[in-house]
């Protein structure tokens, strides 16, 4: 029985009251796509086919580099350098010089005085390693703090290792890598970076440091150094140093002493006091440590961007680790868009044929016929096939294979690799009606933005799009071919859904594209009476689910309320006069298992959750995010979001969306972890389901989302050189074809701790820390939480004290590499997600919480440690020069009150929002150039763009301000706030240096490290 | 009586041993990557609440019947396997969770424990065989 009123002349509205359906098979005849097996042109193979080589290349912006054929696109090895710069981050930057790859260490590191020779006489580096240098860091950062002690694994202490050589694995006819550290003419590795920083003890800090045993390391600690690789350059910088120490010191130009920094590698383990040397930022962003690895196998290793380990060298054993009191864990960021991508179309994949690994740079060649697995060890054989080079048409040279060259690949995957052939792009969305999202103004914006990105959805002839809406009940919208409008079908039954026309519910887009538009145009307005409060959005999100279950795909979810009715109703948790004073925060957890179920269900189709939360009020994302979390979603969430009262939050989701609905996606991917035999994956962190031991289900992947694991060490790493870990992420790509990208990381092993020490990454060590206190906060408690996070800082600063320096000194002594993590772990402390003390809204805190563990490291460090910058006085020295613009680089600055002044105007940068502060007496120039105002009181309350104006100032200003922007996928809103605005507080509190009612200052917090560790 | 009692703590023993080796075998064929987590937290989730009801039957037949070194023996294991169950947060799907089963060694530690609950029934079984035994030549 149907019940067909006409309503509105838009809309045909069919009620339907009676249950009668059984919902058809509506499995959408999908063409199989036959990839054609085929290699690089091979005459003896199959031909090859022209128009596949055009295949992959994706749309979007910045995704693919321009055509990537994959026959002839490819580059043989230094290529890979620049696919590291991230699309729209030009390579030339402040005046680095090119330095040598960090560590590159001889190939064998007994100190004899035998490798001085190539020193010597060294070459100019090879432009491969110029570009890599970019990514080199100033200094090896951050050695990491185990302050959870996770790893269940006690491993025995190992035996003594093998004299450590460093030469690298056997690989047989590849060439011999002796490969003496290439840029060492460059001066002297100049001691510290406090040449640069102008310590206050300048005059002797920065020469005593450029020994490389600083002045409180020991001469044992020298050992240290010796260590496999670095000798060689503690000769050189010893040398240089004697050379340089006399009057000619005092001239070295900033650019000798940035190389310098760069180049030494005892600068990671330089020792210093936390308590007297305070400014310790580098001037732009911290640099990712390179591994210590020859210099061969570094120049193909993965990108730091895409690949980030907390310890650069891996220690031999469990107890090595224990002792170092460090988390061992990766980080990753598989499906980030590259400028740069090799991609492979071949009929065999060459695997190991024991733990499958893809083959890789870091795999031995025993010869031309036989190749070693570098994580199992096995001995395989090299297919016929494998045997041609495409890249230099020979034959006999596997070891050239672009699979060979390069550490991040894509290869085309034949039917081997599907479980079904690969389903069109999916699109579904399911609205929030209720007289709540009305008044929010957001279905305006959603459907401009749609409407105008409509031919920007990534997929190709097949791809489909649904509508659902709901508040009590749900609605349906048929945009089957032929109809004259969209047809709109309310289902009242909430309590058993089910789908009115299973067949028309979702459309070809291509062939229904006017319907969609119609019905885009009409939304917004068709409910604008809408008294309906209630929200059933369990029952909207089952209805989804059986919609998409044949074919798989994404849902984006929107949502602006709390779920008030049939299944997966949740009830308000929050006591607000509780965020500030509660000891201990409740209610972090989801409060019904419904939509982990759910979300399981949806994993298992294939099917992914977006959410995006507009709500000013308490929504409960602690239990409605995990329909994201376990489906590999992305949470988005807009708090107070008002289309008048907040333009602000309205112009960020109105280019979040933009962002969300052209970027890449991958359907039905799964991603594996693999590592070297003796090392084993405990935890994971990110949006996925863990189906196995190593095998993320990912039903959808997007190019912003990170993922970390942790890691222990099951078995004596003790006859390794080097270990490497194996990303694969196998995924249908929008035009419906089966990819696999992966990635391979190749790191050192080491046995002493000072190398373990000098090879931390304080930066990946925090990402990951953030990840382990949001799991424990929710699994044990916030404090608890709180605790572990300061016991990490002290944890690896008192085994730095105890077991690597011999000399004890007063003072908070730290390596140079972990000089910044007491400031991380303090920041973290002081992060919404974890603070207390403060009020904060519990949603935002769970956010805060899901962006930690979901966003790629480069971005959360922003939300952790907000970058400051001076603006008003930014000139074109040092400038970046991008397509055209010039782009003023003002230098970092310390979070903290004394770096502000009244006469000056800051730019606080904290991921998705910034801050920019103008103080009472700023300059007028700025005010009037840049912010177009005559005067102080003039600026605004809520200005959050900036003019532009047609001055040499504000176009520095917005060339500085646009291009940090650009360097991330969402969009940060901007802030121009006075001393009377109400944000002033927000920006106060990111200046996490600074004491607050509730929290330690810095030096506060060093001091009470500094006891904890004397205890 | 005597005997009676014994030969019906025999039996439930039995079942959890049965119990215990199931949960060891669904447990190594996920480790093994058999069968997915969702499909083995499923099934081991259906047993839990057994699984405690056969261990407090056996903890109360031992208390009626007063034979009090018994009943220490099993009291805490039935402590341990409600507490267990009354501790699983409200969002979790039960004792076992599949996204969380992967995590920090949760697998490896309801491994171990059913490794040892498996023991200890053994070690049970043999005292009620005993006792039956007992019991029956008494009569």
């Amino acid at each position: 029985m149907k019940l067909t009123c006409s309503f509105d002349g838009t809309l045909t509205y069919i009620l339907i009251s009676v249950i009668y359906w059984s919902p058809g098979p509506s499995q959408n005849p999908v063409a199989i796509q036959q990839l054609p097996g085929v290699s690089y042109g091979m005459t003896h193979q199959p031909p090859y086919n022209p128009m596949q080589a055009k295949a992959p290349v994706a749309p979007g912006p910045g995704l693919y580099h321009s055509g990537y054929p994959p026959v002839s696109s490819y580059q043989p090895g230094p290529q890979l350098a620049s696919y590291s710069t991230p699309p729209g981050q030009p390579l030339l930057t402040r005046p680095q010089i090119a330095g040598p790859p960090l560590h590159t260490p001889p190939q064998s590191a007994s100190p004899s005085p035998g490798p001085r020779m190539p020193l010597a006489q060294a070459t100019p580096p090879p432009p491969a390693v110029s570009s890599s240098s970019y990514y080199s860091n100033l200094q090896q950062p951050q050695p990491n703090a185990q302050p959870w002690q996770y790893n269940p694994v006690p491993a025995p202490m190992g035996t003594p290792p093998p004299p450590n050589s460093m030469s690298s694995p056997p690989r047989g006819p590849v060439a011999n890598h002796l490969n003496p550290p290439s840029s060492s003419t460059a001066p002297p590795p100049p001691p510290s970076s406090s040449t640069a920083y102008s310590l206050p003890q300048q005059a002797y800090g920065s020469h005593s440091v450029t020994q490389p045993p600083g002045p409180g390391i020991p001469p044992t600690s020298l050992h240290g150094y010796n260590q496999p690789g670095r000798n060689m350059f503690n000769i050189l910088a010893r040398g240089r140093y004697c050379q340089i120490h006399g009057p000619g010191q005092a001239q070295l130009s900033p650019s000798l002493a940035a190389l310098s920094l760069q180049s030494s590698s005892p600068e990671a383990l330089r020792v210093v006091n936390l308590l007297q040397d305070r400014n310790l930022l580098p001037p732009t962003s911290v640099p990712a440590p390179t591994p210590c690895l020859p210099h061969d196998l570094q120049k193909v290793n993965c990108s730091p961007e895409v690949f980030r380990c907390t310890l650069t060298s891996i220690p031999q054993t469990q107890s090595l680790l224990n002792k170092a009191k460090m988390p061992l864990g990766l980080l990753l960021h598989p499906f980030k868009d590259l400028s740069q991508l090799p991609v492979v179309t071949s009929s065999t994949i060459v695997r190991c044929r024991s733990c499958r690994t893809y083959i890789n740079p870091f795999v031995s060649f025993l010869d031309q016929r036989k190749w070693t697995c570098n994580l199992c060890y096995r001995v395989n054989d090299v297919p016929e096939e494998f045997m041609y080079n495409p890249v230099s048409r020979s034959y006999g040279e596997p070891h050239k294979r672009p699979e060979v060259q390069n550490a991040t690949i894509e290869f085309i995957a034949s039917s081997e690799y599907m479980l079904r052939p690969p389903q069109p792009a999916v699109y579904l969305f399911i609205l929030d009606v209720s007289h709540n999202a009305v008044e929010t103004g957001y279905l305006n914006v959603f459907c401009q933005s749609l409407l105008d990105n409509i031919n920007a959805l990534p997929g190709d002839s097949r791809t489909k799009i649904g509508f659902i809406t709901f508040d009590s009940t749900i609605h349906f919208y048929n945009l089957q071919e032929g109809l004259s409008q969209p047809q709109m079908l309310i289902v009242s039954d909430i309590e058993d859904i089910f789908l009115p026309t299973p067949d028309s519910l979702l459309v070809n887009l291509n062939e229904c594209k006017e319907l969609v538009q119609d019905l885009l145009k009409s939304l917004p307005t068709l409910f604008e009476k809408t008294m309906e409060t209630q929200s059933a959005l369990g029952s909207a999100l089952q209805a989804a689910f059986k919609l998409l279950s044949p074919t798989g795909g994404r849902m984006s979810v929107f949502q602006t309320q709390l779920p008030n009715l049939g299944v997966g109703a949740l009830q308000s948790r929050e006591d607000p006069n509780q965020r500030a004073s509660a000891k201990d925060i409740q209610h972090l957890s989801p409060a019904t298992d419904f939509y982990k179920k759910l979300a399981l269900d949806c994993s298992g189709q294939h099917i992914a959750v977006d959410l995006f939360l507009l709500s000013s009020r308490y929504c409960d994302l602690a239990s409605l995010g995990c329909i994201s979390r376990y489906s590999a979603g992305s949470v988005h969430y807009y708090p107070s979001y008002h289309q008048q009262h907040n333009p602000a939050q309205v112009e960020r989701f109105q280019k979040d969306l933009k962002r969300y609905l052209t970027r890449k996606i991958g359907f039905e991917a799964v991603m594996r972890i693999r590592c070297t035999k003796g090392l084993s994956i405990h935890t994971f962190h990110g949006n996925f389901f863990v189906r196995s031991t190593d095998l993320l289900s990912l039903p959808n992947v997007n190019p912003d989302a990170g993922f970390a694991v942790q890691m222990s060490i099951e078995e004596n790493l003790n006859d390794m050189q080097v270990v490497s870990f194996q990303a694969a992420l196998l995924y249908t790509s929008s035009k419906g074809e089966r990819r696999i990208r992966v990635h391979t990381l190749c790191l050192p092993v080491v046995n002493s701790l000072s190398d373990i020490f000098a090879g931390a990454d304080m930066q990946a060590m925090t990402g990951l820390l953030a990840c382990m206190a949001v799991d424990r906060s929710v699994s044990a408690s916030l404090s608890d939480a709180r605790d572990a996070l300061t016991n990490a800082a002290i944890d690896s600063l008192s085994s730095y004290r105890h077991s690597v320096l011999t000399i004890q000194q007063p003072g908070l002594l730290s390596p140079a590499c972990l000089r910044l993590f007491p400031l991380y772990v303090l920041a973290l402390l002081k992060q919404k997600a974890f603070r207390t003390g403060t009020s904060t809204r519990l949603d935002e805190r769970v956010f805060a919480m899901c962006q930690l563990k979901y966003q790629p490291l480069a971005y959360a460090m922003l939300m952790i440690h907000p970058a400051l910058y001076r603006i008003d006085d930014l000139t074109d020295e040092g400038a970046l020069n991008i397509n055209d613009r010039t782009i003023p680089q003002p230098r970092v600055l310390q979070l903290s009150a004394e770096n502000l002044s009244t006469e000056a105007a800051f730019l606080m940068d904290a991921g998705t929002v910034m801050y920019l502060r103008v103080g009472k007496n700023c300059n007028p120039i700025f005010l009037n150039q840049v912010l177009g105002v005559p005067s102080y009181a003039a600026v605004p309350d809520n200005l959050y763009l900036l003019p532009e104006l047609d001055t040499a100032e504000s176009q520095r200003t917005r060339a500085f301000i646009g291009w940090l922007k650009d360097q991330r996928p969402f969009f940060p809103t901007l802030h121009v706030i006075r001393d009377e605005s109400q944000l002033k507080p927000s920006f106060m509190q990111n200046l996490i240096e600074d004491r607050t009612e509730s929290a330690l200052s810095y030096y506060e917090f060093l001091l009470h490290l500094q006891q904890q560790i004397s205890k | 009586m005597e005997a009676a009692v014994f030969i019906l703590s025999l039996v439930d023993c039995c079942a959890l041993i049965f119990l215990s080796v199931y949960f060891i075998i669904t447990l190594s064929d996920l480790e093994c990557d058999y069968i997915n987590a969702r499909a083995c937290c499923s099934k081991l989730n259906k047993w839990v609440i057994p699984e405690m009801i056969g261990q407090c039957l056996s903890t109360v037949l031992m208390l009626v019947s007063m034979h009090w070194f018994v009943f220490l023996l099993n009291l805490p294991v039935a402590a341990w396997d409600i507490y267990r169950y009354l501790k699983v947060p409200m969002g979790n799907m039960g004792v076992f969770d599949p996204t969380e089963i992967h995590n920090r060694g949760q697998l490896k530690s309801h491994m171990k424990e059913a490794m040892i609950k498996l023991g200890y029934h053994l070690l049970c079984f043999f005292i009620y065989l005993y006792n039956m035994i007992l019991a029956l030549i008494n009569d």
